[in-house]
């Protein structure tokens, strides 16, 4: 196997304010391999989004955040880099893309020209050049009559085209690594399936890594190989798509596939939806032991809400799952109580 | 229909609870602009009843007396009237012209922002025309013309600044008002037939209380800095009642020989203005409805 | 079943101006000639992409805006052109869930104060005493503890919120009721809770809902039928299976084939739509979803097709019957569905 392009150990966050610190990210561990694509999953609050931003150093300073554990690119750990550096590792190592395109590009200027700017700023290469290259990222991106659209702005494209736009500008450079966040959350269905089938395209072609962040698990089914789950600040369950999908381990994996509607059973009446009772804990005030166990239908006093359990194998396999329970031979043949 | 006492009054006042209190609090010049206020004004209603003298006793032998010489603590003016007891006097008639200024002004610009935001459409179009037509006209000119014109007593030198310094607040309040229309909420109380006085004093206006009593206090200053104007060039309040304006016209001509007479008026006009403008920058900054959740 | 709500030909259009006293200059057809009927008793979903209308009609249907023309029938009374006082005695049997449980709650008004709103205007004559005792008893039928009725929205979660807001259409015990994307702002779990809630109330209170939304996942568990829009019409309407087994309109096997679905070996052949989507200000003429079609014929240009009958309460607004589209789902036995729930 190749060695990882991204690897995340011990990654902890935490954050200050108003004297009070709040840990948001407990300790994540992963890594990613070239051409491979690996979905973080998880609910508002689950500290998805707050681990992408610290690959990218987009955190705010030390003392309003503090960032520990290592994230390393080629040997380098990115945390311990000077801005400087990290500028120079953005664009053309990592590359980042959003859910609301329209952050990410200037509404004054020609969407060729910021893509020339990306591409400018780390390249050295003629007006030509870099003209022909911006050409070649919007055809890429299936953007069509690119010679004339690369002069639009932003507001005179659609949602879909912008998120195609943005995606070009972080293909730009031929990152190593493009970290995704919800790109699709904001787009119809209809173009959502049109950048995931660009972004497959893509990836064959360069041999990407991908780490993409959704709350989605349909867009997961489409999109990655591996698939994280995170809950309140930690890896739960983590596998291949079909462990994850078809075989998960950890309750609240379950108790997430259960809430959704499936497309089989459309029109069939097939009784209320699967839930999970109570709230994401706040991060102030994590429950002892399995973060998941009050709100666990499988959880058992002494069993659960003692020891936090280790992320660990289940079964042969890459399938790590964190529950203290998920290796007992009756475990998930007793009917959870549907809610 | 409000024959029932109405719980909904409780909630209108909920800006003045906790963490916005604090956050002003701890906005220093604005606690400090507010001490100030609040000193000035007790000391405008209650120090003239600490003085020997009032405003108008005229005390000949003592004319032209410098500040802290003798038993005037201010010194006294060409009359040898005590100018403490002047400026205590002056500062009850321009506080209290620029603080009912203020309020009157804040009430047509409430209500004329309102209803434009709210409505929208030509009414928006007309009214918000209205404002643009009042603020393209020099307001100073104004003022001028119709205390030419009009017996210039407080009553009416409060009505004249009113009418000239609405505008702002007009359009504060139609801005923030329009964005709140289209808030799913105001539709819920359309949906169930709300009428729309209801929807505008009950739904809206509590959600802008915060803006316009921003607007307001800088009005305060604005207003006491025009009442100073107009009495300034004389067209405002007339002698012998005095007031922070035209207690600096009478000391024009004695600018070289008796400086205190300016500085004296000077001073409070300044503090007070000062005083509610930083009032106006902590409350803008304790209500700004991004800071607290 | 009767007819709770039909509405022919209606139309909502809104003129472009430019400038402080321009004349229009082009007209957006958001709502552009529907005719549905909802009966009474049934959830109808409503999907749609994002400027399909959708949302448009359904404030249409709640008379939030006088519709530009058609009429919408109210078991059979007209609504449209009726003014503000003549539309109050309606006001309190229809009602509308809203998307964003973050604007539809007055952010200074407590949950008492936001659900006591609706009785002042349509029960004057119950005591404050009363009107609470309604609010917190409807507070607990949308699973929320009476405890917290004196509280702000900020004081609630999203899921929270959208219960409230439920809450709040629930007051005046309304026959129907409109739900404007009400869970699409809401994660994964809470999503299900609310749904489930929905589900509930409708059959304990014989609700009928127009449940609007993009999502056809969410439209397949909720609605007895299903209409789908495109740029202001109705390409299609069916029974929820039969949409989802037998799709009869391209549009809707385009919608169907898009949606992910969580579960491995889903990704499937793609019915990919050509170009971009057609400005809603200057609409292709004949069959408004003709440029984006993969079976469009020159006669699509020619004129707008209606809904024709297409099997059993199945109508379908295009013009040809010789395709075999690619249904969304095959055709499952009932039992393993059955199965999979326990």
């Amino acid at each position: 196997m190749t060695d990882p392009v991204l690897s995340v150990r011990d990654l902890r966050i935490r954050f200050r304010s108003g004297g009070r610190e709040t840990q948001v990210v407990h300790g994540v561990d992963f890594d990613i391999r070239g051409g491979e694509t690996l979905a973080l999953v998880g609910e508002s609050g689950s500290g998805k989004s707050v681990t992408s931003f610290a690959l990218m150093r987009l955190l705010p300073e030390a003392p309003r955040c503090t960032i520990e554990g290592s994230v390393s690119m080629g040997g380098v750990n990115l945390l311990e880099l000077s801005e400087r550096r990290m500028a120079q590792v953005r664009g053309p190592r990592i590359a980042m893309i959003f859910q609301e395109p329209l952050t990410s590009l200037n509404p004054v200027h020609r969407v060729g020209d910021q893509i020339a700017e990306a591409i400018r700023f780390h390249r050295k290469m003629s007006k030509a050049d870099i003209r022909a290259r911006v050409i070649e990222l919007l055809t890429l991106v299936g953007i069509p009559d690119p010679a004339r659209r690369m002069h639009a702005y932003p507001g005179e494209m659609s949602g879909g085209m912008r998120q195609r736009v943005v995606i070009a500008m972080a293909l730009a450079l031929e990152p190593d690594l493009l970290i995704a966040d919800e790109p699709t959350t904001a787009l119809d269905v209809t173009v959502q399936a049109q950048i995931l089938e660009l972004l497959r395209q893509i990836q064959r072609a360069t041999n990407m890594a991908m780490l993409f962040i959704t709350h989605d698990f349909g867009v997961v089914a489409e999109i990655a190989e591996r698939v994280m789950v995170m809950y309140a600040g930690r890896i739960v369950e983590q596998g291949s798509l079909a462990d994850v999908l078809s075989n998960p381990r950890m309750p609240y994996t379950r108790g997430l596939l259960a809430s959704v509607p499936r497309f089989e059973d459309a029109g069939l009446k097939t009784g209320p939806l699967g839930t999970i009772e109570g709230f994401v804990p706040s991060p102030d005030n994590l429950p002892a032991g399995c973060s998941f166990h009050p709100r666990c239908p499988h959880a058992r006093p002494g069993i659960c809400d003692g020891a936090l359990p280790e992320l660990a194998a289940h079964g042969a396999g890459a399938h790590l799952v964190r529950c203290a329970r998920s290796d007992e031979p009756a475990f998930g043949a007793e009917p959870a109580e549907v809610s | 229909m409000t024959a029932i006492p109405d719980p909904a009054t409780r909630t209108r006042f909920a800006i003045f609870r906790g963490p916005r209190v604090r956050k002003f609090m701890r906005h220093r010049l604005a606690m400090i602009g507010l001490l100030t206020i609040i000193f000035l004004t007790l000391a405008c209603f209650f120090g003239p009843y600490l003085l020997p003298y009032d405003e108008l006793y005229i005390d000949l032998r003592a004319r032209f007396s410098p500040p802290l010489t003798g038993s005037h603590i201010l010194g006294t003016d060409p009359l040898g009237r005590d100018i403490a007891a002047r400026l205590f006097s002056a500062g009850q008639i321009s506080l209290t012209v620029g603080f009912t200024a203020m309020v009157l002004s804040t009430l047509i610009g409430t209500v004329i922002g309102v209803v434009a935001g709210y409505f929208g459409g030509w009414s928006r179009i007309g009214l918000m025309r209205i404002v643009d037509a009042f603020l393209s006209f020099p307001s100073i000119f104004l003022m001028l013309t119709l205390a030419a014109f009009l017996k210039p007593s407080p009553t009416m030198i409060t009505l004249i600044i009113a009418v000239t310094s609405w505008m702002e607040v007009a359009r504060i309040v139609e801005a923030e008002v329009r964005g709140q229309s289209s808030r799913d909420f105001t539709a819920a109380a359309r949906m169930v037939g709300a009428p729309h006085w209801w929807i505008m004093g009950r739904e809206i206006l509590p959600n802008v209380i915060g803006p316009i009593i921003v607007a307001a206090t800088l009005t305060v200053a604005r207003a006491i800095l025009l009442e100073a104007y107009i009495s300034f060039l004389g067209y405002g309040i007339q002698p012998p009642l005095p007031s922070w304006g035209n207690m600096l016209n009478n000391a024009q001509q004695y600018l070289d020989s008796a400086p205190w007479l300016a500085i004296v008026p000077g001073v409070a006009i300044t503090l007070a203005v000062t005083s509610f403008n930083f009032i106006g920058d902590g409350l803008r900054d304790a209500l700004d409805a991004r800071s607290v959740q | 079943m009767s007819t709770l709500i039909e509405t022919i030909d209606l139309k909502q259009h809104y003129p472009i101006r430019q400038g402080l006293l321009g004349r229009p200059s082009a007209t957006v057809r958001a709502v552009d000639g529907i005719n549905l009927r909802i009966q009474r008793g049934e959830v109808l979903g409503l999907v749609g992409e994002s400027g399909s209308g959708k949302s448009t009609f359904g404030r249409t249907l709640m008379m939030m805006e006088q519709p530009t023309s058609g009429s919408v029938l109210y078991n059979g009374v007209e609504l449209a052109g009726r003014s503000h006082t003549a539309l109050h005695p309606y006001r309190r049997r229809m009602q509308m869930v809203f998307q964003d449980p973050f604007s539809s709650l007055n952010p200074r008004m407590t949950v008492e104060d936001s659900l006591t709103m609706p009785l002042r205007f349509h029960q004057p004559a119950l005591s404050a005493r009363q009107r609470r005792d309604e609010a917190a008893e409807t507070l607990e039928r949308v699973g929320l503890p009476r405890s917290m009725i004196s509280r702000y929205p900020h004081e609630f979660s999203g899921g929270q919120r959208q219960r409230i807001g439920i809450a709040r259409a629930l007051m005046v015990k309304p026959e129907f009721i409109v739900a404007d994307e009400p869970v699409s702002a809401l994660d994964v779990s809470v999503q299900a809770q609310v749904l489930n809630l929905f589900s509930s109330i409708r059959e304990t209170l014989g609700l009928t809902i127009l449940f609007v939304t993009h999502d056809l996942a969410v439209v397949g568990h909720i609605a007895d039928r299903v209409a789908v829009m495109y740029l202001g019409q109705v390409m299609e309407i069916a029974p929820t299976r039969a949409l989802f087994t037998s799709p009869r309109h391209p549009y809707t096997e385009t919608l169907l084939s898009a949606a992910p679905q969580p579960a491995v070996g889903a990704r499937r052949q793609r019915i990919a739509m050509k170009g971009e989507p057609p400005s809603p200000l200057a609409p292709p003429s004949g069959c408004v979803f003709r440029t984006r079609c993969a079976h469009a014929q020159a006669e699509c240009a020619v004129a707008r097709p209606v809904l024709r009958p297409r099997g059993p309460g199945h109508l379908s607004a295009c013009i040809r019957d010789d395709l075999s589209l690619v249904p969304g789902v095959a055709e499952a036995r009932p039992d393993q569905a059955r199965k999979r729930m326990s």
